[in-house]
């Protein structure tokens, strides 16, 4: 009895888990000549395919069987496809993310002002910097960071909003693990500022 | 079959450093025991010889002084089929051991033949392994290679390992072992961390390389730099460590530097700044070799107008023939390098992200490189410069910035037009696109009549000719047609069973092959095993052969390195046959990690599996094998 080889089952629903490359939701499809694929008769029948499609080592909807579906399904990642090793993929994964678009720009809120600002976190290396350019920003002082005090002798308090949504102290974390968390940021006013002094 | 086994099957990989050849045993595995038994399968002269009463000390004299001229481990190979007394006298004057496949023999079996070994070449786990495609923990132990040296050749100075895992421990072995070790590289290997690593530094006073090449190092706070002797000249010529993901006490390597003054080659990991780079550099413009680390500023620092002179540094650096790193390049700083581009021989910019305009600076000058590495983001326009200018081109790899089978696309045909047209010395290319044209595909074949090495990954599977939309294979055809020393081949796009016709057909040098998502029936691969006699290692995924395709390479797989068939239409039941119709082949079937979780693979036998890696050897089953491998009898 010959039996072919299949990843373990159609029934699983490795889609759902599956590691992918590109942006949940986004569903770039075949950009280049699929008609002429799909006109071709070289390629084995569709139920071949389908199932040579599901030999390959991760669930791939090959998108040339659009009987498979309705909607023209994005070409998920094949496992160890292309072939390029790890580290070599991984070093532009990063740099990908860090050249995306057009910086880091996140809100600024405070307190009593009628609209708010946005700044572009990228821009700065470091706590002094950001502070001094909000502190521009608003025409404000902020004062001294002190890790006992916050910042005492100051009437503003600069918070930020981090990923887990909590309000956060500006400049207790280093500052690369900021601005990689930072959500938004929003400098606080009055009584309220004060208060954190006394923390 | 016994006749073609004694035929010289050659072995070729392009890594391996140069001064680094020695013979794989189990290409003679018969030989050995044809030595050893004194059989009728015995090549040369008279067997009535052997026994004649001629002072046999005499003769094996002038043979150990003749044959320790011999360097090619081919040439020796066949020097040991002659007869009895060159087997032995050839086992005697063999100094360097290159063992293609780490469990096609035993170490304890290595030693014995070869008493006299200085140097040693290991090779593990297959290609594919790479790619993610088997789960970690496969094998490729360099433990018990490491006892068995170590008692076997306490002289032993070189070792040289390939996709190995090596442990800590195994580190600590090697500077424990062998008083006299000089070089160590380690290729594609993990299992080791920074803590292995302080162990060589520190004990191993005569070492003079140490190269790390895209192994994966495991970090850990142990500052290894550091463990270099404090004080004295070093003999260190080599120091490669840019796979190295952890930062290093960089001050240290500094004091290391300038008491090495026979340090050659040089290439930092990414954590080495530029301006660390410069405090190197002028303390070793004896360099030839140089990896930039990440060429830019560290992290916090910003640009001055006090930054050091790079290209006085550079232009100090007369003997640089090989620049490399770039890891984090910024890319202003590339003008530095323009005093050193006319004396280049090799480039490597590929974790460099630069467009085109960018490289034409550099390329411009770069008359006498043969080995340019870059990143398609420089795009068509960028290869056409390098046509233009790179006459002498002989190694040529584009590597995608964004690898992923829908991604844009820099380059395409119009690039490798460009460079058939450019450099027609071309001996090997490996290119990743998007969009590649038979037409293009042809040229090449046409204008490079030297090429030995042609890998083309079109990213995107199954996918033809984007202006004809005909399938790929009449450019492969012309590449195995018109290219006669093509020694190693990777195909992709959309490949009907004609292509492997014409490999067959016209393959006949072909040695290493690579096919992932292409064919149409059991026939292509039969074409291959029936038609290239010289094929050594095949690797095939998620290409549409079966039992019976596989059955009709039983005439050479002892031929072989090694099979790798992954994702294929292959079944337990036909891999069983082969294995019992070849005893000395271990037939392994690889299981997904996921599906082992029942139990005793033995009643499991009969399950699907992934992968099928089979490779000769001499010892039967290895008895290190993890619990996803079952190997078939």
């Amino acid at each position: 009895m010959e039996r072919s080889v299949s990843y373990g089952g159609n029934d699983l629903n490795l889609e759902a888990t599956e590691l992918r490359l590109g942006l949940p939701g986004s569903d770039e499809h075949e950009k280049q000549s699929s008609p002429s694929a799909r006109t071709s008769n070289k390629r084995a029948s569709p139920e071949v395919a389908e199932e040579s499609s599901s030999l390959s080592n991760s669930n791939v909807s090959d998108a040339r069987n659009g009987d498979q579906d309705s909607a023209p399904p994005a070409k998920a990642q094949v496992v160890g496809w292309p072939p390029i090793r790890s580290y070599r993929r991984n070093s532009f994964q990063q740099k990908k993310t860090e050249a995306d678009g057009a910086g880091m720009y996140v809100k600024v809120s405070m307190d009593g002002a009628p609209y708010l600002r946005k700044v572009d976190l990228k821009v700065y290396k470091s706590y002094p910097e950001l502070l001094k350019a909000l502190e521009n920003m608003f025409k404000l002082t902020i004062g001294e960071y002190s890790e006992r005090e916050g910042y005492n002798g100051s009437d503003f308090a600069p918070t930020y909003e981090d990923k887990d949504g909590d309000w956060m102290l500006v400049g207790d974390v280093p500052w690369d693990m900021f601005i990689s968390t930072c959500k938004r940021l929003r400098i606080m006013k009055g009584s309220e500022a004060r208060g954190l002094g006394s923390l | 079959m016994r006749e073609e086994r004694t035929e010289m099957s050659k072995d070729d990989d392009r890594s391996p450093p140069l001064d680094l050849r020695g013979a794989d045993i189990a290409e003679s595995s018969s030989k050995t025991r044809n030595c050893v038994t004194g059989s009728g399968h015995v090549t040369g002269l008279n067997p009535m010889e052997f026994q004649a009463p001629y002072p046999d000390q005499v003769l094996e004299n002038v043979l150990e002084n003749v044959l320790q001229f011999l360097t090619s481990r081919r040439d020796r190979n066949a020097a040991s089929l002659v007869c009895k007394s060159w087997c032995r006298v050839e086992a005697l004057t063999r100094s360097e051991l290159f063992i293609g496949n780490c469990y096609s023999v035993s170490p304890r079996r290595a030693t014995a033949r070869f008493s006299r070994v200085r140097a040693v070449a290991i090779k593990g786990r297959p290609r594919f392994a790479d790619f993610n495609l088997m789960p970690p923990e496969w094998g490729a132990h360099f433990a018990p290679w490491v006892a068995a040296l170590g008692s076997a050749y306490p002289w032993l100075e070189k070792v040289y390992l390939k996709r190995m895992s090596v442990t800590d421990e195994d580190l600590k072995h090697l500077a424990e072992y062998f008083p006299y070790f000089k070089e160590l590289v380690l290729v594609c290997c993990d299992g080791f961390g920074t803590r292995g690593l302080a162990v060589i530094a520190k004990k191993c006073r005569q070492l003079r390389v140490l190269d790390l090449i895209e192994s994966e190092v495991a970090e850990s706070d142990m500052d290894w730099i550091g463990e270099f002797p404090e004080s004295g000249i070093t003999c260190l010529e080599s120091l490669i460590f840019d796979c190295v993901e952890s930062p290093i006490n960089f001050e240290a390597l500094e004091r290391l530097v300038i008491r090495s003054p026979s340090l050659k080659k040089l290439r930092l990991n990414r954590f080495v700044s530029i301006g660390q780079l410069y405090r190197l550099m002028v303390r070793a413009p004896q360099l030839t070799h140089l990896g930039t680390g990440s060429f830019s500023l560290a992290e916090g620092v910003a640009h001055s107008d006090q930054e050091p002179d790079y290209e006085s540094a550079f232009a100090a650096c007369k003997s640089l023939v090989c620049l490399s790193g770039f890891r984090d390049i910024a890319p202003d700083y590339l003008s530095a390098i323009y005093a050193v581009c006319a004396n280049l021989t090799s480039l490597n910019l590929s974790y460099a992200n630069i467009n085109a305009e960018q490289l034409k600076t550099v390329i411009f000058h770069c008359h006498k490189l043969q080995t340019f590495w870059v990143l398609d983001s420089i795009c068509d326009e960028g290869l056409q410069a390098a046509a233009a200018t790179c006459k002498d081109l002989r190694e040529l790899r584009v590597f995608p910035i964004d690898a992923r089978e829908d991604s844009e696309g820099p380059v395409s045909d119009v690039g490798l037009q460009a460079i058939s047209e450019g450099c027609r010395k071309l001996q090997s290319i490996l290119y990743f696109c998007q969009h590649m044209t038979n037409a293009a595909v042809v040229a090449m074949s046409n204008n490079c009549p030297d090429l030995e090495v042609f890998r083309l990954c079109i990213m995107g599977r199954h996918r033809p000719d984007h202006v004809t939309g005909e399938p790929m294979d009449e450019g492969f055809g012309a590449i195995v047609k018109n290219c006669k020393k093509l020694t190693r081949l990777a195909v992709s796009g959309l490949l009907t069973d004609q292509a492997f016709s014409y490999i067959g057909t016209y393959g006949k040098l072909v040695r290493t092959l690579s096919v992932a998502f292409a064919g149409d029936s059991d026939r292509g691969l039969k074409y291959v095993l029936e038609g290239c006699p010289r094929l050594q290692k095949l690797e095939i995924r998620d290409s549409p052969f079966g039992d019976d395709a596989l059955r009709s390479g039983l005439h050479h797989y002892y031929n072989m390195r090694f099979l790798w068939m992954s994702s294929c239409r292959l079944s337990p039941q036909g891999c069983r046959e082969i294995a019992r119709a070849l005893p000395h082949l271990v037939v392994e079937v690889i299981r997904d990690e996921g599906e082992v979780i029942r139990g005793e693979c033995e009643e499991h036998i009969d399950d699907p599996f992934d992968i099928l890696y089979m490779y000769r050897s001499l010892e039967g089953p290895r008895d290190d094998a993890p619990n996803f491998v079952t190997i078939l009898h």
